[in-house]
């Protein structure tokens, strides 16, 4: 079973306006995905409309095979929320907690933190080389340094896919180049499916295997190449932009 | 007398031993409740049992077991006006407490009977708890902490980030109604430690104390629990050596204990 998402005419309302209007596609395993799109597009709609923060008006999603309604293995997807917007700041989580909340995704209530929780925790905080923040609290840290952490939560469970809803926007450039080459390398390396919304154009074509782009409805999904000599791509994308991706690509 | 003597008197006894198990309770879900911006509901919900002992005093019921039930519903009205409908959390409690007020105060019109009894839950006193409110407390202290126990993790992640919880399979509808039950039972609880009107200063005292402190949400739990026990403790103590009001007593010496905390983060 390869196909990881497909998604059929999916139309996501808010009140009377449609945010996402009959968008239909399909990732793949193995699939990097760039989502994008200009503000208000829909993008970060679709994101939770998949992950089911959002509820479809019409539409059919389907998560690993399995209608999206029916999918209970929420271990699968590893999800980086847009500028930690959602996070209470006040709390006085430790790095340690926070990375043990993408373990809860595996787990049945009563939830109990074993050993090999622990384990995995301290693992992934190695792989991403932060072993020393493991008891600070997130409010001590840096934006680059909250990024890893939020990170680190979203591939603890080891996820075949994951879900990154503009991840670079806190990020300076040299940090971003690090991080959009860490995503990379969990896609070429470890075969993870990547679903990552940016507006940094110029990177889709360097990491990106295929380009979603929305506004509203589909405006193209496939191969950036296919897209990039098209008239769709100057129409969507500024002038300097398209001259980023075409040199990326070329 | 001496402390010795004091502590052998058997109603110090049992306010000593309700009202750690009600500390107790009230430094954990007062951390939940002041970390999601839900101090004020123990306030609402404090009015609320005002009218809801009234209605026990009216029909010659004991006012606990008709107080906690109502208080409970009360508190998932407040959840379902705002979340359902176009009015604010704070709103919303704002508008469930005005009512159990105004129905408190017009019962207590109706039957001239009750005043002095409806009153004497404003302030509560500890120092005269009975024994059936003794097992009550303890009872349902229990509860709500196998209740917290069980839930632990999906309420700290609610609690964190609501709407990544959500992607994690937490029924985060579920773990909001959870707490709005288990806040109600505690406040319903507090009422005879403190009294309606300084309730909410049980819940919110230490748990803001403690946040001033901790470096992680265990320690956090801990030190809430620690200042809440001290705080009835020595509030119990000074308001019997001192002939004063124990609620109040107990809600100064929590208030004491925050000032303490934000004197020990400049230093």
């Amino acid at each position: 079973m390869n196909t990881i998402i497909e998604v059929s005419n999916l139309t996501v309302r808010y009140g009377q306006s449609e945010a996402v209007k009959d968008v239909s596609f399909k990732i793949e395993k193995g699939d990097f995905v760039g989502l994008s799109g200009r503000n208000g597009a829909g993008k970060t709609t679709l994101i939770k409309a998949l992950l089911g923060l959002l509820p479809a008006y019409s539409g059919v999603i389907s998560l690993f095979g399995k209608p999206q309604k029916e999918f209970k293995d929420f271990g699968k997807i590893g999800y980086l929320p847009q500028k930690h917007s959602s996070i209470n700041h006040l709390f006085p989580a430790t790095v340690e907690d926070i990375v043990l909340l993408g373990l809860l995704s595996t787990k049945t209530t009563p939830k109990i933190v074993t050993r090999k929780d622990k384990q995995s925790v301290e693992e992934v905080l190695e792989k991403l080389k932060i072993s020393k923040l493991k008891n600070k609290l997130l409010s001590e840290l840096s934006g680059g340094q909250q990024q890893r952490v939020l990170l680190a939560r979203a591939i603890v469970s080891k996820p075949d896919l994951l879900i990154f809803d503009e991840p670079s926007t806190a990020l300076d450039p040299a940090s971003r180049a690090q991080f959009f080459e860490m995503i990379s390398g969990f896609n070429k390396n470890d075969g993870i499916t990547v679903i990552l919304i940016t507006h940094d154009t110029g990177y889709i074509g360097e990491y990106a295997n295929k380009l979603l782009y929305i506004d509203q409805k589909l405006i193209h999904f496939g191969k950036l190449s296919e897209f990039c000599p098209s008239g769709e791509l100057e129409a969507c994308f500024q002038k300097s932009d398209k001259h980023i991706i075409w040199h990326q690509h070329n | 007398m001496n402390f010795v003597q004091f502590l052998q008197y058997a109603f110090i006894q049992k306010a000593f031993i309700a009202g750690s198990f009600i500390a107790i309770i009230c430094s954990m879900l007062g951390l939940f409740l002041v970390l999601r911006k839900m101090s004020l509901i123990g306030d609402g919900l404090s009015h609320v049992s005002f009218g809801a002992i009234a209605v026990g005093l009216f029909f010659g019921i004991y006012p606990f077991y008709i107080a906690i039930p109502i208080v409970m519903a009360a508190s998932i009205v407040i959840l379902k006006i705002s979340e359902k409908t176009k009015v604010y959390g704070d709103a919303a409690i704002g508008i469930v407490s005005a009512v159990g007020i105004a129905s408190g105060v017009i019962l207590a019109s109706l039957s001239k009977g009750f005043n002095v009894d409806l009153f004497s839950y404003l302030f509560g006193n500890i120092l005269a708890i009975s024994d059936l409110e003794v097992i009550l407390s303890i009872v349902l202290s229990i509860i709500v902490l196998g209740v917290i126990y069980f839930y632990y993790w999906d309420l700290y992640s609610a609690t964190f980030d609501e709407e990544y919880a959500k992607t994690t399979g937490i029924n985060t509808s579920f773990i909001n109604i959870l707490l709005s039950l288990l806040t109600a039972i505690t406040i319903v609880l507090s009422i005879k430690v403190v009294g309606i009107m300084l309730v909410s200063a049980l819940l919110i005292l230490p748990a803001v104390t403690s946040l001033q402190l901790a470096k992680g949400f265990k320690s956090a739990i801990l030190i809430s629990a620690l200042v809440s026990l001290l705080s009835v403790f020595i509030g119990i103590t000074l308001s019997f050596f001192l002939d004063i009001p124990s609620g109040a007593t107990i809600v100064m010496v929590s208030a004491l204990f925050f000032g303490l905390s934000l004197v020990y983060k400049k230093i």
